[in-house]
């Protein structure tokens, strides 16, 4: 590990100062960063250590929930308004990592958390996204955890996170603080897919920084699920994962709301099947046209072919835990 | 009944329960301390530089900037080090445990090519990513299925009967079988603290399973007078085979402490655990079973194929379970090994019958599917109650017993011989069952036992505790003996300075320094008796005795090891495992939802930590058969998974309910205390009973472990 300077950020305006420099990079938990500048996948020359911003509460709002970006995974999903009105993000984040992480980790850093491809980790191996223009070593090499959707040749890696396929799928917004002050983007389009530059996981400019997430209140609350297939009960990132919220009413659907991990390079949004989810009677064969629809465009690699069967099973039976027929 | 069963066998007095871990307060209090924990003065930091090509030479090396990195007192590379005496052979080109920073070679990846020594960690670790290199690359050869027919055979191939006899039999099962690489992962990592005290006098503090062999080994390398060596290692945290030998980062310590000439703390990280100290190999199995129409066994053919490195043999035990395990007529075995740009395996918990039986106890399954028979049936009807290797009687098998156990206790008669018929709440449930079976040894150890004034016994004894609860079994062995309580009992290991044990290893401590422990007690009493002017053995008060004769202590040093039983009996361990698994039918997501060990190992001396010590093993068989897999990609050869969160270990959530059960009746010949061993048998199985109890479940049979979601759906 490269040796580096470490600063404690008084101020949102100082941490903004700090990283309009080159080489300077936020940390908040630490869970993610340090393992990759201990990889030398990344090698800050400052740290900006944010943890101690006043970003960490957790309040309703006139139309639903402001969460700030320093408040720890674990706080988040123990909440009780998260719990009671989003239980869709309190499932999400369990299904993540660990309970030590979680009490690390923040909401901020779990959305910038970068990809878990083994390329990418090891510093001998090609990777656009570690480095650009050095080709993907998953593509042609072990690809079991990788992309289905949205792929390009240059990167097939997924962005690992649970929390966000929550936040992804509950509409929430996200807000960022930059020089020139605030903006606030949807959830479904801060993460971005590969395209021509798999190196730029998101659209956070690099003298920017998340404050918060918002959530608008929902009528999900009663019929929602995560389902996180993986390789152990506890503790590996997802195979396949859905998040799954309806609005029922006498057992018709009146809106749905999906998305999925461990398909893309970003938590991915069903929108075609959430449509064709609308209207229909709560019954498993509607459900398995959804995830049908859900998989159109999808594209395998030569050891994940699996996901092909295991995406749209996974869908399913998210969408029968979260309508109770299971 | 055996008949030779009333003689002797320890007079127990200890509770069912058994003691609790003599050492259990210091271990959960964090005042264990592990061979990194030593503070040793003026201590400098290694910290090793892997290859990154798989095959070829060292061009360059350039290690100025490391050299100039603050902080740095040395960089060790081949090109430097000091010639290792032990390393100067007349055969150079002969096969043998890697000689590290001794020539430009490189043979498998990750194999260190520096060594960085610093005034602290951290620095060392900065100044080891300075370092660079250029290589002569040479393709590499790391897949061992591309490269099974280019194997050659280590030992005879065996038969018994007639060879392949399977083929000719009514009925058949005929299939191959695949594990991967497992990797022991102990949770600490390998380190070694190497301080010269003089020219020619050393002393390590080194994670090892082997006190005596360390310090013979480390001597050799250095051309050391033995007892110029002084090992301690009172306490492992694990090491499962992982620290059986003495591997080359130890050597290479040594050598660090001669350069700097301060002690040298070398600690693996955890990616190097994947490449420096063993690992589980790699091995395809093919097993032809056949028998006749109401499951006799007509022949068992049984061939391997296993992954070595170029540099040397490592061979297993991977076939020869189907020589041991039931009674057939007909048992042909092969073994290959292939030689691979890999670095060596060495024995894994279970090594080699762990391997074998999942081929062998998954056929075996899949024929009772053939004769719609039950399994236990099945292997009751081939039952061996001789030696079928050796045709010599066993000292004690009571594998029919533990079958037994097993079943009542897993709810076997729920299991429903057609697969896939058994649903609850929406998952498929699956019963399944595995044995294993392992030799019971008996090696030769020395022990001091000495008798204080204040009633204070202490035992002494080089031989290590890697985790099993060593020294609560012998506190226990003594405390019965001397009827004295546990809490007066002190036991000294882990140190070379004391009297000889072997390698803790293939399940024999117990059994070996048990028994030396009992003869030890046992002689120190008649010494009392003789004193005492008593013939009646039993309970005497030691501290009157030793007052009375104004003497400040007793003691005897006694070797202990075993007689012609050795060759008159078959002596071996089994064990038995039954398995409730539930497997969803849409995702493929399995779960063990109860696993019950059985275990026919002599008796039970310590029943607390021999419970621990069978659940670990099951613990890990079942990470063996759901999750556990060091992959390479052979387009580099290089891992990609050598780390925790990539190379998946099982978690509390993986294993709810696991219980272990002993038939606990005494071998009457192996040892005076009637106990054999138990580590190896725990795992040995267990991978098939689950691979079976996910087909009994699903109606699909996975060969290739492990047996991830992606397998099943
Ligand atoms: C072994 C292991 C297993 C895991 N398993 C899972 C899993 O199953 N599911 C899952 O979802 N996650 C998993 N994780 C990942 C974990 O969720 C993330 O590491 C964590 O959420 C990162 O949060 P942090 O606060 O520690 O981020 P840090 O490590 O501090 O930062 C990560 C990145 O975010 C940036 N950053 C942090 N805060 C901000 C901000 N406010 N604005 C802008 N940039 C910011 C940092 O500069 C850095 O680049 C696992 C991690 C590990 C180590």
């Amino acid at each position: 590990m490269k040796q580096f300077q470490y600063l404690r950020a008084a101020t949102q305006q100082s941490t903004l100062d700090a990283i309009s420099k080159p080489g300077t990079k936020i940390i908040a938990g630490g869970t993610n960063l340090i393992d990759l500048m201990k990889r030398g996948v990344t090698a800050p020359d400052k740290l900006v250590d944010i943890t101690h911003l006043p970003l960490k509460n957790i309040t309703p709002t006139k139309s639903g929930l402001h969460i700030g970006a320093l408040a720890l995974n674990s706080t988040v999903s123990e909440n009780g308004i998260v719990v009671q009105k989003f239980p869709l993000l309190s499932m999400a984040l369990k299904a993540g990592a660990s309970p030590q992480l979680r009490n690390m980790a923040t909401v901020g850093g779990n959305m910038m958390q970068r990809t878990r491809c083994s390329y990418f980790y090891d510093t001998t191996m090609p990777c656009n996204k570690r480095e650009p223009g050095t080709g993907c070593g998953a593509m042609g090499g072990l690809n079991r955890m990788h992309a289905i959707f949205g792929t390009r040749d240059k990167c097939i890696a997924v962005h690992p996170s649970d929390m966000c396929v929550g936040l992804a799928a509950l509409d929430a917004t996200v807000i960022i603080a930059g020089k020139k002050g605030e903006r606030r983007i949807p959830f479904t389009e801060f993460h971005r897919l590969p395209g021509e530059h798999p190196d730029v996981d998101n659209t956070l400019a690099k003298d920017e920084m998340i404050i918060g997430v918002d959530i608008p209140d929902n009528n999900f609350a009663k019929n929602s699920y995560y389902l996180k297939v993986r390789d152990r009960q506890s503790y590996a990132f997802a195979l396949v994962s859905v998040a799954a919220g309806l609005d029922i009413s006498n057992g018709t659907i009146r809106q749905a709301r999906l998305a999925m991990g461990g398909v893309a390079h970003k938590p991915w949004r069903l929108f075609e099947a959430e449509k064709f989810l609308v209207g229909k009677a709560v019954s498993e064969d509607s459900f398995k046209q959804a995830a049908q629809i859900a998989m159109q465009g999808a594209k395998a690699y030569e050891y994940n072919a699996f996901k092909l069967k295991l995406a749209p099973a996974t869908i399913t039976e998210a969408l029968k835990h979260a309508s109770g027929l299971v | 009944m055996n008949k030779h069963m009333e003689n002797k066998i320890l007079n127990k007095t200890s509770t069912l329960e058994g003691i609790s871990r003599v050492d259990g307060r210091l271990k959960v209090t964090g005042k264990a301390k592990y061979s990194a924990e030593y503070s040793v003065k003026g201590i400098t930091y290694g910290v090793l530089v892997p290859g990154t090509i798989t095959k070829g030479s060292i061009k360059t090396l350039d290690i100025k900037k490391a050299e100039g990195a603050p902080g740095v007192l040395s960089v060790i590379t081949y090109l430097n080090a000091p010639k290792v005496p032990g390393y100067q052979t007349d055969k150079p080109q002969a096969k043998g445990m890697l000689k590290i920073f001794y020539d430009e070679q490189i043979y498998f990846n990750g194999q260190p090519i520096a060594l960085v020594i610093a005034d602290s960690f951290e620095r060392a670790l900065f100044a080891a990513s300075l370092v660079t290199a250029t290589y002569n690359v040479e393709p590499h050869q790391t897949d061992l299925i591309k490269n099974r027919s280019n194997g050659f055979t280590p030992r005879k191939d065996y038969s018994r009967g007639e060879d392949d006899a399977y083929k000719n039999a009514p009925v058949k099962v005929e299939q191959e079988y695949f594990i991967p690489t497992e990797v022991h992962n102990p949770m600490e990592l390998h380190a070694i603290i190497a301080r010269w005290d003089a020219d020619d006098k050393l002393t390590v503090f080194d994670k090892t399973q082997g006190i005596k062999a360390t310090q013979k080994n480390i001597a050799q390398a250095f051309k050391l007078p033995p007892d110029n060596v002084q090992v301690t290692s009172p306490f492992v945290g694990g090491a499962f085979g992982a620290a059986l030998r003495t591997w080359p980062h130890e050597i290479a310590a040594v050598l660090a402490a001669k350069v700097v000439k301060r002690p040298v703390k070398l600690v693996l990280s955890r990616a190097d655990m994947f490449t420096s100290v063993g690992y589980r190999p790699l091995t395809w199995q093919k097993i032809g079973l056949g028998a006749t129409a109401d499951g006799k066994f007509v022949g068992i053919t049984h061939e391997a194929a296993g992954q070595t490195s170029v540099y040397e043999d490592f061979t297993e035990n991977s076939v020869n379970i189907s020589q041991l395990m039931y009674a057939s007529p007909n048992v042909t075995t092969r073994y290959k090994l292939v030689s691979l740009n890999v670095n060596t395996p060495t024995p894994m918990r279970g090594p080699g019958e762990a391997t074998g039986a999942f081929a062998l106890e998954s056929a075996i399954d899949e024929l009772s599917y053939a004769l719609n028979m039950d399994p236990i049936e099945l292997r009751l009807k081939n039952y061996a109650d001789t030696d079928p290797l050796s045709g010599k009687p066993y000292s004690s098998k009571f594998l029919n017993d533990a079958y037994k156990l097993g079943a009542d206790r897993i709810g076997w008669s729920n299991r429903n011989q057609k697969p896939g018929s058994v649903i609850e709440k929406g998952w498929l449930v699956g019963y399944g069952m595995g044995a294993g079976m392992f030799g019971a040894y008996r090696g030769s150890a020395t022990v001091l036992a000495r008798m204080m004034a204040d009633g204070t016994l202490l035992l002494q004894t080089a031989v290590t505790d890697i985790g099993p609860g060593t020294g609560t079994a012998m506190v226990s062995i003594a405390s019965d003996i001397m009827e004295i309580p546990a809490g007066k009992i002190k036991f000294d290991l882990g140190d070379s300075s004391l009297p000889p044990s072997p390698t803790q290893g293939g399940s024999s401590i117990t059994s070996t320094v048990g028994s030396a422990v009992n003869d030890a007690c046992k002689e120190l009493q008649a010494k009392f008796q003789e004193l005492n002017g008593t013939t009646e053995s039993g309970k005497m008060d030691y501290v009157q005795i030793l007052k009375k004769h104004n003497l400040q202590q007793l003691e005897v040093t006694t070797t202990s090891h075993g007689g012609p039983e050795q060759n008159k009996y078959a002596m071996y361990s089994w064990s038995v495992h039954f398995m409730k698994v539930l497997v969803h039918p849409a995702t493929g997501v399995v779960k063990v939802d109860k696993a019950v060990s059985v275990a026919d190992c002599g008796t039970i001396i310590s029943n607390k930590t021999a419970s621990s010590q069978i659940k670990g093993g099951t613990i890990m068989g079942t990470g063996m058969a759901l999750m556990e897999e060091a992959v390479i990609d052979h387009r580099y050869g290089r891992l990609i998974n050598n780390n925790f969160a990539d190379y998946h270990v099982p978690v509390q959530a993986d294993i709810p309910q696991v219980e272990a059960l002993f038939v606990n009746k005494p071998d009457p010949y192996i040892n005076p205390i009637g106990a054999k061993g138990m580590g190896e048998i725990a795992t040995i199985g267990v991978a098939a009973a689950i691979a079976n109890a996910v087909y009994n479940a699903t109606g699909k049979r996975v060969r290739d472990l492990p047996i991830t979601p992606d397998k099943l759906i």
